[in-house]
């Protein structure tokens, strides 16, 4: 019974993103939210070296899963792996199957594919462009012909930096403050209304403050968005996601809720890694 | 012992950092002797007629350079017309495309040709543009100097479009932008301020080349009409005038060698205060 309520309003979520809120945190197990990325036997390489080791893995729509692990174990490499940002690497490749609400994203269309699944990186990286440009560059760049400034703010207005840059639209994005520039790369992901976010460690350059405010902005983004989010921060990982996942050496070593995974792990190398006692 | 050492660490420091000064200043001062040399020469025999007359001929006093000055224009636009575009270009090829092996050869050739004496260049476009019709012509000059414009445009852009951070061009390419696409409307425009700097500069070291004009734009006493004429042009008439035996001719040739500077100061000038900075701007 629970089961197929949280199913109902994980779908629904896009309908009526109030109800989903009181709700998004609630738990409910891996298998009861609806799929949006399938992805197994997933094997990674960069040239001779394998970087990921038959990764298998579901992540739940309008969820947000945190990837974390010692530097080095593969958590970046698997994000870009989504979104297939490794393609220009040199001598980059992977095998398995990564399925996409369904699709092998292999045999997508790369823009489209980034369209539906967007990314923000670790440090804030603005073009050098006016605030109004760096919002508007996917829409552009996707040939949208309708009103931009209307989609720009409200793009703006998800991101919660509507209010602090509505009159300075047409400034340069480097006036922004390093956090307003996080929030102007989150903003300008949104413009083109993604199906997921991939973050790559959004927070690791700025501070406590302008961290919690991307993190409650996670929080509301989940009605419209899964999200995955790479971090080296445990604490966050714990306040922000639904599902964690524990990689080590480019194996994944544990996925499932975040609220049991910290508190009850049930692989050792998990529990030493929460402990602090190694990564 | 320890204070000994110390003593003798903060002479070897005191040593060390009056002899980087020093060769600091000489280098400093060797500019500004040049300048000052220059100003002080070519300004006493700058007039307004150097600016709007032909030379005089020779036993008569006066006259100008005005068919010099616009024959070092005409000459650095044929050179920039033709070097800059294919210098930019493959610098984004360098930078931004190529493979390991072929852009090896291609910056190893760059930095060759940019040793290449501008001598040599010169014979090469004589070789190519004026052996063919049998004369001199400002087609030529500017050829010799638009091979000159190439490497230096080439590496100077690479240098810029490399400095660009790379999450800059991730971003881009995360919203579903091209490779083509993320250059021209991102990269680019981000090194914009680096690679004009970088082409006025390849075009400031060209202006002042004199040998490679000694046998493809050659001189003229005369207004040069159309590019298949030689022409007079600034540097040559620097030579020409200054290893003369007249004083009057010494006199001017100070004054072109002044106003060629000039000129090149003024482009330099204009154009960092137009960009702005002249590096990249990077978060």
């Amino acid at each position: 019974m629970a089961s197929i309520s949280q199913g109902n309003n994980a779908s629904a979520a896009r309908l009526a993103p109030q109800v989903r809120m009181t709700e998004s945190s609630t738990t409910g197990s891996q298998r009861e939210a609806p799929v949006r990325f399938q992805i197994s036997d997933l094997n990674f390489f960069y040239g001779p070296k394998q970087a990921l080791f038959d990764l298998h893995l579901k992540i739940p729509a309008n969820r947000v899963t945190a990837l974390i692990g010692p530097s080095g174990c593969g958590k970046s490499t698997f994000l870009r792996t989504l979104n297939r940002m490794n393609d220009a690497v040199r001598n980059a490749r992977f095998e398995g199957e990564i399925l996409l609400d369904g699709q092998d994203i292999r045999k997508m269309d790369v823009v489209g594919l980034r369209r539906r699944v967007g990314m923000v990186f670790q440090r804030p990286n603005p073009f050098p462009k006016s605030i109004f440009d760096n919002v508007a560059y996917g829409l552009r760049i996707n040939g949208y012909k309708g009103r931009l400034s209307e989609l720009v703010e409200h793009s703006l207005r998800r991101a919660a930096l509507w209010e602090e840059v509505k009159d300075y639209l047409h400034k340069s994005a480097f006036a922004l403050s390093g956090g307003q520039q996080q929030r102007l790369c989150i903003a300008r992901a949104l413009a083109v209304d993604p199906e997921v976010l991939l973050l790559d460690e959004p927070c690791s350059a700025l501070d406590p403050v302008t961290t919690a405010k991307i993190e409650e902005l996670m929080f509301q983004l989940k009605d419209s968005c899964t999200m995955v989010i790479v971090t080296h921060n445990m604490q966050q990982a714990a306040r922000a996601s639904d599902f964690t996942a524990f990689m080590l050496d480019g194996k994944l070593i544990e996925h499932t809720e975040t609220s049991k995974l910290f508190t009850t792990p049930t692989d050792p190398r998990t529990e030493a890694y929460i402990t602090g006692r190694f990564g | 012992m320890s204070r000994l050492r110390l003593v003798w660490r903060k002479t070897l420091n005191a040593i060390m950092l009056s002899l980087t000064g020093l060769a600091a200043l000489a280098v400093v001062s060797v500019l500004f002797l040049i300048l000052g040399y220059l100003i002080w020469n070519g300004g006493k025999s700058l007039n307004w007629d150097f600016f709007t007359k032909l030379p005089k001929p020779v036993g008569e006093t006066g006259g100008g350079m005005a068919n010099a000055i616009v024959g070092s224009l005409k000459l650095l636009m044929l050179a920039a017309l033709m070097g800059l575009p294919i210098g930019l270009l493959a610098g984004v090829y360098l930078a931004e495309f190529g493979g390991k092996t072929f852009s090896f050869v291609v910056r190893y050739t760059t930095d060759l040709l940019n040793g290449v004496p501008s001598i040599v260049i010169g014979i090469f476009a004589y070789t190519l543009v004026v052996l063919p019709v049998k004369h001199f012509s400002t087609l030529a000059g500017g050829v010799a100097l638009g091979i000159m414009v190439i490497p230096i445009t080439v590496r100077s852009t690479e240098e810029f479009l490399r400095a660009v951070p790379v999450t800059l061009r991730e971003g881009a390419m995360a919203l579903g932008a091209s490779k083509w696409r993320t250059i021209a409307t991102v990269v680019l425009p981000a090194a914009s301020g680096g690679i004009i700097t970088g082409m006025l500069l390849a075009l400031a070291r060209v202006a002042g080349e004199t040998a490679p004009l000694l046998f493809t734009a050659f001189s003229n006493r005369y207004w040069s009409d159309g590019w298949e004429q030689p022409t007079a042009s600034l540097p040559v008439m620097v030579y020409t005038y200054a290893i003369a035996p007249y004083d009057d001719w010494h006199r001017q040739a100070w004054a072109a060698g002044l106003v060629l500077l000039a000129l090149v100061l003024l482009a330099n000038l204009g154009t960092r205060l137009a960009l702005g900075r002249g590096t990249v701007r990077s978060v």
